[in-house]
C-alpha cells in the first residue's frame, strides 16, 4: 500500500471534524482550510496511478493524478472554496459537513483510478448531497430530496452492475475508455448520464436543485453533473451518439427556461444547456473538442456558482426567487447586481468573459469537423442562454417593474464569494491563457481572433434583432398599447409569444410523457400502497391460519415439484 | 485469542459454549434481583465470544473440524458436537451479538420489564442464547430440533414479557408458526432416519448417496429435504412465510428485538444450509430438484415485497423487521445460487445483517427508551435531541443500503459476483434495484428523524445514556470497518464455503 492520499478524502475526513468545532468563526477558519490544503497536497503530487488498496480480492487505484483528472479537481476545489465562503454565515453543522463530504467526494471521484473506487465516491456524492436539498426543510424538499435521493443512487447501482459484468467480461476494473459495445459500456454510460441529466434523465435536476437550500444549490450546481462529464470524458470520447444527445440537451431546455417563473430553477434549465455543450464536446472527441469540454467545465462551474449565489442572496434577503415578485432590486442589492451581470455576460459568452473563451472550443471544433447541424444548433443555444440567463435572470430580479421590496445587500462573506468568482469569470476572458496551459491536451488556440469576435457579437446581435422583430409585430395589436414600454417589453412581449411557442413545444413533445408518467405513478404509488400498506395485504397482520395456510402452500409446491 | 491458555478445559471448550449459558440460566432463576442477573448474564455472555472465537480460529489454523463426543459416546450412538469453518463463523456471529447487546440491556430492561419479571427476563435470555448456539454447534439433527425447540420457547416468552399487550398475540402467533416449523423440520429427520438409521449429520450424508438412486427410498429422501426445507424457511422467515416476523420484532421489549433481529434467524439460515449442503449435498438438492429455482424465487419476492412494505410502515420497528425479512432474501439467494462468490456473500451478510440490524434495533431501542414510542409521529425531529444515537442509526442504515465504505456494499458485492458467475443476469438487476427500495426507507426514516420538527415526545428527549450508545456506537463502527477490512468475515466466509462445496464433490 503506498502512502499518497486521494485529495478528496482530505476534504471527506476533515468534514467529519466539522460538526466538533466550536464557533462559527474557527469553524469557518477550518473549512476554508480543508480546500486550500487538499490544493497544497494536490500540487505536491506526482503525475501518475498511485494509493494502491486491496478490498475484496480486487486492487484499487484509489488516486490517478494526470492532466485531465488535474483540470477538473483543480476547479472543484475552487469551486468547493466558494461554496464554503457563501455559507459561512450558516449555522447549521448539517449542511456544512453534508456540502463539504459531498464536494470531497465528487473530488475523490475525479482521482478515482478504477470503477470500483469511482463508483464508491460516485454514491457518496449522491447520499451526501441530498442532505442539502432536505435541509430546506419544506414538505417539497423532503419528497423532491428523497427522488433525487432514489435516482441519483439508481445511478449507482446501474454503475454497480455495469463494472461488475465489465470486470466479469474482461478481468479489469481500471477505469479508462470504455466504448458503447457491450452491454457493460451501455449500462456504464446510462449511469453516467443520468447524473450528466441527458434528455429524459434529467427531471431530477430541475426537480431537486431549486428546492435546495440557498447555499446547498451553489454546491450542487457545481459537482454532481460535472462530475458526470468528468467521467464522459474519460470512458465514453469519442462516442458518436454523444453529439446528438449533446445538441439535444443545448436546445431543449431553453423552452422551459423562458416559461419558467421560479428564477433558480431557469438556471437549472441553463446548466442542462450549458452541459449540452460540453457533452457535444466529448462526442466529437478530438483534442480540440475535449480540450474545450474540460474548459467550458471549468468556467462553466465558476459562473454558473456565481448565478446560483446571486439567486440565493436574493432568495435569502427577499424571501423568494420568483420572477413575478421580484424586481428593482439594484437599489437595495447594488454589488449582488454587479456580479449577477458578470455572470450573466460570462454564461452568454460576451468576448472578454469566461464563457466566451470556453464555449468557443467547442463551437470551432463542431465547425472543424464537419458538424455544420450540430455547429447551427449550438448557435442557436448560444442565443437562447443569452436570452434566458443573460438578460432574463438579471433583469427580472434586480430591474424590470419595482417590486417596491427593499432589503440589505447580501451577507459579506456571499459578497467576498461573488466578488472571487466574478473576477475569476473576468480574468480567464481576459487572459485565458493559464487555463489554456491546464487543458488535457497541448493545443494552441486563440479565442480572440477576429472571427470569433465577430460572430459571437453578430450572434448575440441576432437575438437581439430577433426580439425587436418579435416587439414590432408583438406590440401591435391596440390592448398592449397601454403597456408601458419601459425595457420590460423584452419580456412582456416576445416574451408571451415565445412561451406561447414554448407552450406548444411543450404540449406536443413532452407533456405527455410528463403527464403520464405522473398518472402512472400515482397509479403504482396507490396499488403498492393498496397492498403494503399498514392496512395492505403485505403490510398487515395476518390472522395465524393464513400464515399456516401459506406454509401449507409452500409445503405442498416444494414437495409436489420435487416428484415432478 | 489463540494465545489465551484454557488449560485442562481445551478439549471440553464445544460443550461449554452450551453448558456455561444453561448453567447461568439456572443461576439467575435463584437470583430474584434484576441486576445481579443481568451481572451474570454479562458474565456468561462476554465469556462466550473467546471460546467461540478460539473454536474456529483453532478450525482456520488446523482446516480440521472439532469433534466432541458427549459422555464419550460414539458417533452413530451418542451425540456428537462438531465445530467447523461454518459453525465455527456462525456461533461466533451469535456470541459475539450477545454479548455486545449486554450492556445496553440493564436500563431498557429496567425500563420495559416488571420488577417481579426481570431475573426471568434474563433467565431467558441465556436459554435462548444456549438454544441458539447449540443448534449450530450439534452434528445431531435431533439434538438441534431440541435446541430448536429451547430458543424458541425462551423467544416466546422474550417477547411476550414486554408491557405492550400486542405483544401478547405476536408471541402466540410466532409460537404456533414457530412449531409448525419445528414440526415439519423434525418430520424431515424422521423420515431421514427411517431411511438412513442414523440422526448424525456425516452419517446421514455418507449414507444418503446409496438411498438416493435407490428408487424406494427416493421419495421419502425428497420428501424429508422438501419438509426440512420448508420447516426451516418458516424458521428463518422466507417469504411467504414470515408474517410472524414482523409483529414479534415490532412488540417485543426492545432488547429482545435486538438480540432477536441479530441472531435468531441466524441460527435457522444455517441450519438450512447444513442441511441442504452438509447432509443432502448441493449436487443432489440443487441440481436435480426445483429447490434451488423455488429459493430463488422466494428470495427475490422477499427482497421486493418486503421492502415495499417496509417504505410504507410508520412504525419504525417494524419498518426495520420488513427489511429483516427483505435481507433474509439476500442471503437466501445467495445459498439457492450455491457457487462460491454467493455462499460467501451469503455467509459474510449473516455477520453484516447482524451487525447492522442490531445497531438498528439498539438505536430505536434507545430512543424508546427516551421517546416511550417509535412510531414516526412520535419520534420525527429525535435526531436533532438524540445526535449521537441517530448518526449511529444513519451509519448502519447506510450499511442496509449496502453504501460502499460499509459491510453492506460487501455483501452485495459478492451476491451480484455470484449472479453473473451463474449467468443470471437479470438477478443482477434484481439485487440492485430492490437495493434502491431499501434507499426510500431508509431515505424515509432519516427525512423523519434528521428534518422534522420535533414532536411533543421528542422535544422533551435526551441523549441516550452512555451504557446505550457504547454498544450502539461499537456495532456503527463495525458497520464501517467491516467495509473495508473483510478478512473477518469474507475470508472466514470464503473459507466455509469451500469445504462446503468441496463435500460435494
Amino acid at each position: 500500500m503506498t502512502n499518497e492520499l486521494n485529495p478528496g478524502l482530505i476534504i471527506i475526513l476533515g468534514a467529519l471534524l466539522v460538526p466538533l468545532l466550536p464557533g462559527r468563526v474557527l469553524r469557518g477558519a477550518y473549512m476554508l482550510a480543508l480546500p486550500v490544503a487538499a490544493f497544497v497536497y494536490l500540487l505536491g503530487l506526482p503525475m501518475g496511478e498511485m494509493g494502491q488498496v486491496e478490498l475484496m480480492d480486487l486492487s484499487l487505484v484509489t488516486l490517478r493524478v494526470d492532466k485531465l483528472s488535474f483540470v477538473f479537481g483543480t476547479i472543484f476545489l475552487i469551486a468547493t472554496a466558494l461554496g464554503v465562503i457563501y455559507a459561512l454565515h450558516v449555522g447549521d453543522w448539517v449542511q456544512h459537513t453534508a456540502g463539504l463530504i459531498y464536494a470531497g467526494s465528487a473530488i475523490g471521484a475525479v482521482f478515482a483510478g478504477d470503477f470500483v473506487t469511482l463508483f464508491i465516491f460516485w454514491e457518496i456524492t449522491a447520499i451526501s448531497s441530498v442532505f442539502l436539498v432536505w435541509a430546506s426543510g419544506t414538505t417539497s424538499a423532503m419528497a423532491a430530496g428523497l427522488r433525487y435521493l432514489v435516482i441519483q443512487v439508481g445511478s449507482g447501482v446501474i454503475l454497480l452492475a455495469g463494472v461488475l459484468m465489465h470486470y466479469s467480461d474482461t478481468g479489469s476494473i481500471a477505469f479508462g475508455a470504455m466504448g458503447t459495445e457491450t452491454l457493460a459500456g451501455k449500462l456504464i454510460l446510462i449511469a453516467f448520464g443520468i447524473k450528466c441529466a441527458f434528455p429524459l434523465l434529467h427531471n431530477w435536476l430541475q426537480d431537486a436543485y431549486p428546492q435546495a437550500t440557498v447555499t446547498g444549490t451553489v454546491m450542487l450546481s457545481a459537482f454532481t453533473t460535472k462530475l458526470a462529464v468528468y467521467a464522459l470524458a474519460r470512458g465514453y470520447a469519442g462516442t458518436e451518439i454523444l453529439i446528438p444527445i449533446g445538441a439535444v440537451m443545448t436546445a431543449f431546455p431553453i423552452f422551459y427556461a423562458v416559461i419558467e417563473n421560479d428564477l433558480r430553477r431557469v438556471l437549472a434549465y441553463s446548466l442542462n444547456n450549458q452541459l449540452g455543450f460540453m457533452v457535444v464536446g466529448i462526442g466529437i472527441g478530438t483534442e480540440l473538442a475535449l480540450n474545450g469540454t474540460a474548459a467550458h467545465a471549468f468556467c462553466h462551474i465558476l459562473y454558473k456558482a456565481l448565478l446560483f449565489m446571486a439567486m440565493g442572496a436574493v432568495l435569502y434577503r427577499v424571501g423568494t426567487i420568483k420572477g413575478s415578485e421580484l424586481g428593482g432590486l439594484y437599489r437595495s442589492m447594488p454589488w449582488t447586481t454587479v456580479f449577477c451581470i458578470v455572470g450573466a455576460a460570462s454564461i452568454s459568452a460576451f468576448p472578454l468573459f469566461s464563457g466566451f473563451i470556453s464555449k468557443s472550443l467547442i463551437i470551432s471544433a463542431a465547425m472543424k469537423e464537419g458538424y455544420y447541424w450540430v455547429w447551427l444548433t449550438l448557435l442557436f443555444a448560444s442565443a437562447g442562454v443569452f436570452h434566458h440567463s443573460g438578460i432574463k435572470i438579471p433583469y427580472f430580479a434586480f430591474f424590470a417593474h419595482d417590486s417596491g421590496k427593499r432589503c440589505e445587500e447580501a451577507p459579506m462573506n456571499m459578497l467576498i464569494a461573488m466578488g472571487i468568482a466574478a473576477a475569476f469569470c473576468i480574468g480567464l476572458g481576459v487572459y485565458p491563457d493559464p487555463l489554456y496551459a491546464l487543458l488535457p491536451y497541448d493545443v494552441k488556440y486563440d479565442a480572440y481572433t477576429v472571427e470569433h469576435v465577430v460572430t459571437q457579437l453578430q450572434l448575440l446581435m441576432f437575438s437581439a434583432l430577433a426580439f425587436t422583430v418579435l416587439m414590432r409585430t408583438g406590440i401591435y395589436p391596440p390592448e398592449l398599447k397601454s403597456v408601458n414600454l419601459d425595457t420590460d417589453w423584452f419580456y412582456r412581449v416576445p416574451g408571451s409569444h415565445l412561451s406561447q411557442l414554448a407552450n406548444q413545444f411543450r404540449s406536443i413533445t413532452w407533456q405527455w410523457v410528463a403527464d403520464g408518467t405522473v398518472r402512472l405513478a400515482t397509479k403504482v404509488h396507490d396499488a403498492l400502497y393498496k397492498h403494503h400498506g399498514p392496512e395492505g395485504w403485505f403490510g398487515r397482520t395476518w390472522p395465524t391460519g393464513t400464515m399456516a395456510f401459506w406454509t401449507t402452500v409452500t409445503l405442498g409446491a416444494v414437495v409436489i415439484l420435487s416428484y415432478l | 485469542m489463540n494465545a489465551l491458555s484454557w488449560g485442562a478445559a481445551e478439549p471440553h471448550l464445544p460443550i461449554l459454549v452450551v453448558v456455561i449459558p444453561l448453567v447461568g440460566a439456572l443461576l439467575t432463576t435463584f437470583l430474584r434481583n434484576g441486576f445481579l442477573a443481568w451481572l451474570v448474564a454479562t458474565l456468561v455472555a462476554f465469556t462466550l465470544p473467546f471460546i467461540t472465537i478460539h473454536l474456529l480460529l483453532t478450525v482456520l489454523e488446523t482446516g480440521q473440524p472439532i469433534t466432541y463426543k458427549i459422555g464419550n459416546w460414539e458417533a452413530p450412538f451418542g451425540i456428537v458436537y462438531r465445530v467447523d469453518q461454518l459453525s465455527g463463523y456462525v456461533l461466533s456471529v451469535i456470541a459475539i451479538i450477545g454479548a455486545v447487546i449486554m450492556p445496553f440491556a440493564r436500563r431498557s430492561v429496567v425500563a420495559e420489564i416488571d420488577e417481579r419479571a426481570r431475573s426471568w427476563y434474563y433467565t431467558m435470555y441465556l436459554l435462548c442464547l444456549a438454544g441458539l448456539l447449540g443448534i449450530v454447534i450439534t452434528g445431531d439433527a435431533f439434538n438441534a430440533f431440541v435446541f430448536l425447540e429451547v430458543s424458541s420457547l425462551a423467544t416466546y416468552v422474550l417477547i411476550a414479557l414486554g408491557k405492550n399487550r400486542r405483544a401478547l398475540l405476536a408471541a402466540y402467533q410466532y409460537l404456533i408458526m414457530g412449531t409448525i416449523g419445528a414440526t415439519l423440520y423434525v418430520v424431515g429427520v424422521g423420515l431421514l432416519y427411517v431411511v438412513t438409521g442414523t440422526l448424525n449429520f456425516d452419517d446421514m450424508a455418507s449414507r444418503l448417496s446409496a438411498a438416493i438412486v435407490d428408487p424406494g427410498q427416493r421419495n421419502a429422501v425428497v420428501t424429508a429435504l422438501g419438509f426440512m426445507v420448508v420447516g426451516l424457511s418458516l424458521k428463518l422467515a422466507l417469504f411467504p412465510m414470515h408474517m410472524w416476523l414482523p409483529n414479534a420484532y415490532a412488540y417485543a421489549p426492545s432488547f429482545a428485538t435486538a438480540f432477536l433481529a441479530g441472531t435468531a434467524t441466524k441460527a435457522a439460515i444455517y441450519l438450512l444450509v447444513r442441511v441442504v449442503f452438509s447432509v443432502f449435498g448441493v449436487g443432489m438438492t440443487l441440481e436435480n430438484l426445483p429447490i434451488g429455482e423455488v429459493v430463488i424465487v422466494l428470495s427475490i419476492a422477499a427482497m421486493f415485497l418486503a421492502s415495499i412494505s417496509a417504505v410504507f410502515e410508520t412504525n419504525a420497528k417494524r419498518m426495520l423487521a420488513y427489511s429483516s425479512v427483505a435481507q433474509i432474501g439476500y442471503i437466501t439467494l445467495g445459498i439457492a445460487i450455491a457457487n462460491q462468490a454467493g455462499l460467501t456473500g451469503s455467509l459474510a451478510h449473516i455477520a453484516n445483517h447482524a451487525v447492522m440490524k442490531t445497531a438498528l434495533f439498539l438505536a430505536l431501542g434507545a430512543v424508546f427508551y427516551r421517546v416511550g414510542s417509535v412510531l414516526y409521529d412520535d419520534i420525527s425531529g429525535i435526531g436533532r435531541k438524540m445526535p449521537l444515537t441517530m448518526a449511529a442509526f444513519a451509519i448502519a442504515g447506510l450499511g442496509l443500503m449496502g453504501t460502499p465504505g460499509t459491510a453492506g456494499f460487501i455483501s452485495k458485492w459478492y451476491l451480484a459476483v455470484a449472479a453473473i458467475d451463474d449467468g443470471m443476469y437479470s438477478v443482477v438487476f434484481l439485487i440492485v434495484a430492490s437495493s434502491l427500495i431499501s434507499v426510500v426507507y431508509i431515505g424515509r426514516i432519516t427525512e423523519v428523524v434528521w428534518f422534522r420538527e420535533p414532536s411533543k415526545a421528542a422535544a422533551q428527549a435526551k441523549e441516550a445514556p452512555l451504557s446505550m450508545l457504547i454498544p450502539l456506537w461499537l456495532l456503527a463502527f463495525a458497520t464501517v470497518y467491516l467495509g473495508f477490512d473483510t478478512r473477518a468475515t469474507v475470508g472466514t466466509a470464503s473459507e466455509a464455503a469451500k469445504v462446503l462445496l468441496e463435500g460435494v464433490r
